[in-house]
């Protein structure tokens, strides 16, 4: 029966096929890089890498499964057909130890520069942080410093599940959390870090076209993990921002007056939906 | 690497009274023959088995009846996991929409007119893993088949230590009460996921789940860890020291190797799970703060006063959760490989370069833990190193794939049900190796860390790889097990419909990861970038053949009840295999061998030039091959 081996043939193009399809219907493929072309690029720098990743594994998985499936096609028992008597091949086990061995520490030396520009701390913008950004069961926390340049002082900004930078420009960030692990998830800019309770984690990034973009909580984080999402506001100048800023320190002003804790986190939740069954268990002791 | 020089000089350690009986040395195997009990009447030492209903079948110290143990509550535990996982993927396909069955079962106690609550959905999933895992993998592939087959295939007549072995099951059975019973307590089973991160699993009012079930999560892992440690200690004294007369370390059978490999990894990174399991208990139980930094708390509630790290128990975790995925796969590469061997009617190819793949496997494996930690705050610098060693343990993994490919090359393949499914495993190992990659690359993984391609790649592994292997082993050992064959065809058609659901279940899963779809989302639809027709259907694509998938399992269902009631009976050695418990009867006395068999070669011998079989047991000398000196002395045929 050696047309099992076009099982796997089969099944090896409909893998191979769903990756090609996938990269021409944008509702499939990943999301719009908007980190291009700005002057960190980090997305662009992921998206590459990634892209060589899959070349290299996709030929290789095209090859082991062309390999796969001939030794079931072409071998398969038949009356009379004896196997060969083999125990192996020295040479053969030498040739196929070397080289994924070469391609595998060159793939990892060679993603080293990437990994140090978007984490190692040394390579942090030198700028003081733009914003604190809080996890808190189960919204983002957003802190300005103010006009006095300074967090934790009366004149704070504070703006729920809604970062605004501007466009451009490297921003840092001081990732932090109050309850629980949360991790800061900004897919169009394929950013990705935990927030951990008890520890302040920078995290800089840049993006180059202005618009709104969803930030998204990856860790696990409580029966409401799902709906913590925000937004990512990105203005086309500073002036722009500067314009957003006054007129949410005004907002503030009024519904609070300065000198006024931060909002309660339970406040507004613009991520709820008419849909979800409220939490069977909100309102515990 | 064999203490033993030659077969003469051991026959199990005397001290052990079931072994003392072995009169192997001076019972030569004529060769030509197998040996079965009518062979030797001279030698006729009874074994009766215990007659007592209590002490044969249910605290039984016969590591085959110990195995079986493991394999029904195994199996029986793959069904529960699996109805989990069926809810799981319904409601990401369908938020909040009745599921059958289950809706009507909880609509009272959720008061949702059958919608899931969230939270619900957060038990689904790490009640899933958590029984696939502890409850389904780790014990079918060490409990279930390491325990049947340890001893039978080094030739022993039982474990070192029996008693332990028997302890070893019935200290899973806390585990499975108290996991189950976390369903009925206030706050319902634990929500952390498998991984359990605090400060999540530890603040009693984080979620739900937090505020009993996590204990009972933790209670549970402990009681398996230490059924697990009782198991490996018992695998490495038994394939240290009972092997039969002849059987050097380098002639044993992978399997043999993988267990014994497999039982060193536990041994080591299981106390260390232990401790911190323990100290996540303290924590939670009398307020101890390992892992609670000070400050943090949640509803409100006042924070702690001393400081714990939160990040010192994910090094921990994976210091053994790491080593624990490999537990879950090297016993499945070392199935894989014998069966391959045995349905190709060829040596395993590279046979000891596929031993020291797997040791590296072991030894790499307590180097790498950090590449679960990439993003999770962990010293970056520490994550480029962590990188270099992910990148190197997957070379030992393309070496075994290149040489099981080796092995079918200039086969003569038979194409049995089991085959099929050792086939499988092999194309679906690669799958999950190469998407290791991408997320060994630390840029990359910053991306697709904790998305579906993460879910994907698990999936590859541990159900394309290790469940795949459980299959194999189940149509492969169930005539030895049982004594009764299971229907082929059906089989075939099980792996048919299993194979290709399995493909359209988890391959999307690698594309909508990249998409940036996070795992443990009980409603994705939430994000607008998600909430689209390609996602909407990709997802649906994927629960519908999760359902088929979950249909097809019936059939095997169907053929295990069936044959074991009315299969055909099985002969001692259907397949036409070499290693030992082909030489013993089907299933086996209670002791295993009638005679403690000598063994003359290695597990491999198929299709040597100028032999009448095209294969070779192991208790039989190559009539070609000048047997070596040290067989020399003890052969007496
Ligand atoms: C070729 C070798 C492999 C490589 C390079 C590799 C790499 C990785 C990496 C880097 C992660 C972490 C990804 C992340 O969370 O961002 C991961 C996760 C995982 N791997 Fe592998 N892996 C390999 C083989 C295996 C095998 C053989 C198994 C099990 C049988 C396995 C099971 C898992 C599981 C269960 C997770 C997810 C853990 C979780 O977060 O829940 N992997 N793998
Ligand atoms: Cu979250
Ligand atoms: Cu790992």
């Amino acid at each position: 029966m050696r047309y099992w081996s076009l099982l796997f043939l089969v099944t090896a193009a409909l893998c191979v096929g769903s990756f090609v399809y996938a990269m021409f219907d944008p509702n499939w493929w990943l999301l719009h890089n908007v980190s291009v072309r700005s002057p960190l690029h980090f997305g662009a720098e992921i998206d590459r890498l990634t892209m060589l990743v899959l070349a290299i594994t996709g030929a290789v998985f095209v090859l082991t499964m062309l390999a796969l499936s001939w030794a079931l096609w072409k071998y398969p028992a038949s009356p009379g057909r004896v196997a060969q008597y083999s125990h192996g091949n020295h040479k053969l086990e030498i040739v196929w130890t070397l080289i994924p061995a070469v391609i595998l520490v060159f793939l990892a030396f060679y993603q080293m520069g990437s990994w140090a520009d978007i984490k190692f701390r040394s390579r942090r913008p030198k700028s003081a942080p733009l914003a604190q950004v809080t996890g808190r069961q189960f919204n983002w926390l957003v802190r300005y410093p103010g006009v006095d340049g300074k967090f934790g002082t009366t004149d704070d900004l504070h703006v729920i599940n809604n970062l605004h930078i501007v466009k451009d420009q490297a921003v840092l960030i001081d990732l932090k959390s109050q309850d629980v692990l949360h991790s800061f998830f900004l897919p169009q800019i394929r950013l990705k870090q935990d927030a951990v309770p008890g520890m302040t984690i920078p995290v800089w990034f840049d993006v180059d076209t202005p618009g709104t973009y969803e930030l998204v909580c990856a860790e696990l984080c409580g029966w409401g993990h799902y709906k913590m999402r925000g937004l990512l506001t990105v203005h086309e100048t500073q002036a722009e921002f500067n314009e957003w800023m006054t007129s949410a320190l005004a907002e503030q002003n009024q519904t609070q007056p300065a000198g006024a804790t931060a909002p309660d986190a339970q406040a507004s939740d613009p991520a709820t939906t008419a849909t979800d069954p409220a939490s069977s268990t909100v309102e515990r002791s | 690497m064999s203490k033993k020089k030659s077969p003469a000089s051991n026959s199990g350690p005397e001290s052990i009274d079931l072994v003392a009986t072995s009169h192997a040395p001076a019972d030569p195997v004529s060769p030509g023959a197998a040996p079965t009990h009518q062979d030797h009447a001279h030698d006729h030492h009874e074994h009766p088995g215990p007659t007592n209903f209590l002490t044969r079948y249910v605290f039984a110290t016969d590591h085959k009846v110990i195995g079986i143990q493991f394999l029904v509550s195994g199996l029986i535990f793959f069904i529960v996991g699996g109805l989990l996982a069926l809810a799981v993927r319904w409601q990401l396909a369908w938020p909040w929409t009745r599921i059958p069955v289950l809706s009507s079962m909880m609509e009272s106690q959720w008061q949702t007119k059958g919608q899931m609550p969230p939270e619900f959905y957060n038990k689904l999933f790490t009640m899933h893993a958590s029984v696939m895992i502890f409850f389904v993998v780790i014990p079918i592939l060490t409990g279930a088949f390491g325990n049947y087959l340890i001893p039978l295939m080094i030739g022993a007549r039982d474990m070192a230590f029996p008693k332990l072995n028997m302890l070893s099951y019935w200290f899973m059975w806390p585990a499975f009460i108290v996991m189950l019973v976390s369903f009925t307590v206030p706050g319902g089973a634990a929500e952390a996921g498998w991984t359990a991160y605090p400060p999540l699993s530890v603040f009693r009012h984080s979620t739900p789940g937090s505020l009993n079930g996590q204990t009972l999560w933790l209670m549970g892992v402990l009681f398996a860890g230490v059924s697990s440690i009782m198991g490996s200690i018992n695998y490495i004294t038994t394939v240290l020291t009972l092997r039969a007369p002849g059987m050097k370390m380098f002639r044993m059978p992978m399997t043999v190797w993988s267990m014994f490999i497999t039982a060193l990894l536990q041994a080591f990174a299981l106390p260390v799970l232990t401790s911190a399991i323990i100290m996540q208990l303290l924590d939670r139980t009398i307020g101890t703060n390992f892992f609670i930094p000070v400050g943090a708390s949640v509803a409100n509630e006042p924070g702690p006063v001393g400081g714990g790290q939160p990040l010192l128990f994910q090094h921990l975790f994976w210091f053994y959760s790491h080593p624990a995925v490999y537990i879950m796969i090297l016993p499945a590469m070392g199935m894989v490989s014998d069966i391959l061997s045995t349905f190709s009617r060829k040596p395993l190819f590279g046979y000891k370069p596929m031993v020291f793949a797997m040791a590296a496997i072991a030894l790499l494996g307590f180097l790498v833990w950090g590449h679960h930690m990439f993003q999770s705050g962990m010293n970056p610098l520490l994550g480029a190193t962590f990188m270099l060693s992910t990148m190197v343990i997957a070379l030992p993994s393309a070496i075994k794939t290149f040489n099981w490919i080796g092995t079918l090359w200039g086969g003569s393949i038979q194409f049995t049900a089991a085959m099929l499914f050792a086939t499988g495993f092999v194309a679906m190992f690669v799958i999950g190796g190469l998407s290791g990659i991408f997320m060994a690359a630390t840029p990359i993984d910053i991306h697709i860390h904790d998305t579906y391609f993460i879910v994907g790649h698990l999936h590859y592994v541990l159900f394309g790889g290790s469940s795949f292997a459980i299959f194999a082993g189940l149509y492969y050992w169930f005539p030895k097990i049982f004594g009764r064959m299971l229907d082929e065809r059906l089989g075939k058609i099980h792996f048919l419909l299993t194979f290709i659901s399995f493909n359209c279940t988890f391959f999307l899963m690698h594309i909508i990861g990249l998409r940036g779809h996070p795992r443990r989302v009980a409603n994705p639809y939430i994000y607008q970038f998600l909430d689209n027709p390609g996602v909407h259907f990709m997802n649906e694509f994927m629960t519908v053949s999760a359902l088929l998938m979950g249909a097809a399992q019936l059939i095997l269902i169907y053929n295990v009840l069936a044959s074991l009631v009315a299969g055909k009976r099985a002969p001692d050695n259907p397949w036409r295999a070499n290693t030992l418990e082909w030489a013993t009867s089907s299933p086996p006395p209670h002791h295993n061998f009638a005679t403690i068999p000598t063994v003359y070669h290695a597990a491999y011998e198929y299709s040597v030039p100028g032999e009448a079989e095209d294969f070779i047991p192991q208790t039989q000398p190559l009539a070609n091959l000048a047997p070596s000196p040290a067989l020399a002395t003890s052969s007496h045929a």
